[in-house]
């Protein structure tokens, strides 16, 4: 992909912002990235549907699901065009093996339990949110219209995960467990959401102080702490996943993938 | 609600009229704008009957009152009297049509993460997303005559209530995705439409709006078949077997034949019901011919042929002996579907426990703020 696309993007993206060798590349990767995130959380939030706590729930975890994968359209959409390969939405999202995949691993962790799921959303949004509202003033103006779009609506996921977070950790002493075991599990997948890409359009390590203070704030509230460990799990941005992904893709891509060429 | 009432919502299979109420909306263009046309006009009676008032006051005889306000094409309003058997029939019918609803997410949620595309994908969670919608709206309709949406879904948990048995047969393909959305769904609203007439007024109104947002999901559903037909070799072959799986069942959605359904004529003198199982049952075939044409897609019936004496097509009637054994639970898929949504209250149970526990905490906190408010 790379020779190629380097050779054909320059058509499709302003040159000014692509002068730097491999930045083509660069980008088609970055934006990947936060189309994959969108995407492998859209496909595992939409496991949820039928299965919520409450009915209510049940559509808003859809209509979350419904927000990401818009988002994760879109992105393609774009990082598609920047390669300039001829890729569009679909190409890229059922014919792409786990390895091409560029999402941080907390979005494909198994939903586990209700705790769980919201661990991951509060992580996903906290970092989102911030990581939209930054794009949305940057110098690429796709880049920045998709991130005023989505930010807000990852505001709204922000505040649905923290309100459950808060519900469960101060709760009952079963969701208060169940909330603070979610939290020890999935923390340590947080390190990859903000590691330093000083080229980037928006460097995630500079999301690092927002993301602290909304989540240290709402842990906080829901009686809730941090776990101590060094331990940092990543790998995703460079497609090295955990063991979940590829089976999380199977589902996703088996019907298309059974009918090459063919429409939907 | 007063305990006795709700012995009489459990279901009697035998003479349930109920089974088609799930639904949606209507086919493509040349039909939809039939039914369509005809929420509209129901939308506007409703508006008008507004506007004329109803006639005198409740007086000494509410009963007497009750009647005339049916006879006037006036609405039933919740806090109206009116009599049991009427309040037990319309609980019934509309908690059948809210449960359809939920357990009726499951065949087409089957098929959301293998959507064979991102648009598919979307317009089918999306899809999913509005028949809980429609749930909520409806057992909030239900709630009006007085029973609490917690004893309704403990009804449809403990089996005592049932749901549409159209939903107890399998999603094996993506073609029944568009199936559902054309058959399954284009029955429901012929099921509907009369509906957003119905005397009771919260019901007639969450039909109106129900069936318009509705629309929508036929249409897609029409579309999916329409794609699939004009596909690949796989493709057609893929809608046609869904057709063929899916044709009878939807037949069977309208209920047992007129001479069968028992309930009819008192919920018809009473305009919940407007038509007859197997008038709207004839409806819904003589829609569908032309639409199968359209979509290049063959009705399994040999039989089925324009009958220039009757206006209508004739038709091989559905396989009643299977209805019943499917509304008894004896489908492919009822075990399947109630363990589904009872698995899914069981394992959010400490989910809502502690919703609970920390409202009344949140509250506990409040007084407790007023209180030293009021010291100080």
């Amino acid at each position: 992909m790379t020779a190629q696309a380097e050779q054909t993007a320059p058509g499709a993206m302003p040159a000014t912002t692509l002068t730097v060798p491999g930045a083509v590349t660069h980008r088609f990767d970055f934006v990947l990235g936060l189309a994959d995130d969108a995407l492998v959380a859209a496909q595992r939030l939409a496991q949820w549907c039928t299965r919520g706590p409450e009915m209510e729930e049940d559509i808003a975890l859809s209509n979350i699901a419904l927000d990401q994968l818009g988002a994760a359209r879109l992105l393609l959409t774009y990082a598609g065009e920047v390669e300039g390969a001829g890729r569009d939405e679909d190409a890229l999202a059922y014919r792409r093996d786990d390895r091409e995949f560029r999402n941080c691993l907390l979005v494909e962790l198994p939903n586990g339990d209700f705790a769980l799921t919201m661990a991951k959303l509060l992580f996903l949004a906290a970092y989102q949110v911030p990581l939209y509202t930054a794009l949305a003033g940057c110098g690429d103006e796709r880049l920045a219209a998709i991130g005023a779009k989505a930010r807000k609506e990852s505001a709204y996921h922000l505040d649905h995960a923290s309100l459950w977070v808060r519900r469960l950790g101060d709760g009952t002493d079963e969701s208060h467990r169940r909330m603070q075991a979610a939290v020890d599990e999935v923390w340590p997948y947080t390190h990859e959401l903000l590691a330093p890409d000083p080229t980037a359009p928006v460097d995630p390590a500079t999301l690092r102080v927002d993301f602290d203070s909304v989540v240290s704030g709402v842990l906080a509230e829901a009686t809730l702490t941090v776990p101590e460990t060094a331990w940092k799990p990543d790998g995703g941005r460079s497609g090295v996943h955990t063991e979940h992904l590829s089976y999380l893709l199977a589902e996703l891509q088996v019907l298309h993938r059974a009918h090459p060429g063919a429409s939907w | 609600m007063a305990g006795n009432l709700l012995h009489p919502l459990e279901i009697d299979v035998l003479s349930c009229n109920t089974w088609g109420m799930y639904g949606n909306d209507f086919p493509a263009d040349d039909t939809s704008g039939g039914l369509l046309g005809e929420v509209e006009a129901a939308e506007t009676a409703l508006r008008e009957a507004a506007e004329r008032g109803r006639h005198g006051a409740v007086g000494a005889d509410p009963a007497a009152y009750f009647a005339e306000v049916i006879a006037a094409d006036q609405k039933v309003e919740p806090r109206d009297w009116m009599p049991e058997a009427y309040r037990a029939t319309l609980i019934r019918q509309i908690a059948q049509h809210a449960h359809s609803e939920i357990i009726g997410m499951q065949p087409e949620g089957n098929w959301i993460t293998r959507a064979p595309s991102l648009k598919r994908k979307a317009i089918l969670l999306a899809k999913v997303q509005d028949e809980a919608g429609h749930g909520l709206y409806l057992y909030a309709a239900a709630e009006t005559l007085g029973v609490s949406r917690d004893e309704l879904v403990d009804l449809l948990l403990s089996g005592r209530q049932k749901y549409s048995s159209i939903f107890n047969y399998p999603t094996l393909s993506w073609a029944d995705m568009g199936t559902i959305g054309w058959l399954v769904d284009g029955a429901a609203i012929v099921n509907q439409v009369p509906l957003c007439r119905c005397s009771y007024g919260p019901y007639a109104r969450a039909m109106i709006r129900i069936c318009k947002e509705e629309s929508f999901h036929q249409r897609q559903g029409y579309e999916i078949l329409y794609t699939l037909a004009h596909g690949t070799p796989a493709q057609r072959e893929m809608a046609q077997e869904s057709v063929n799986r899916w044709w009878y069942p939807s037949l069977a959605m309208f209920g047992p034949p007129d001479t069968d359904s028992t309930h009819s004529a008192q919920s018809m003198a009473w305009k919940i019901k407007r038509f007859s199982n197997d008038e709207l049952r004839q409806r819904f075939v003589d829609m569908c011919v032309g639409q199968a044409e359209v979509l290049g897609l063959t009705l399994p019936d040999p039989a089925l042929r324009w009958n220039d004496e009757r206006g209508a097509y004739d038709f091989t009637q559905p396989d009643y002996a299977e209805l019943m054994r499917v509304i008894k639970g004896a489908g492919p898929c009822n075990r399947q579907r109630m363990e589904h949504r009872r698995r899914a209250h069981r394992e959010g149970a400490w989910v809502r426990a502690a919703a609970a526990a920390y409202a009344a905490k949140q509250a506990n906190k409040k007084e407790q703020a007023s209180k030293k408010e009021k010291v100080a």
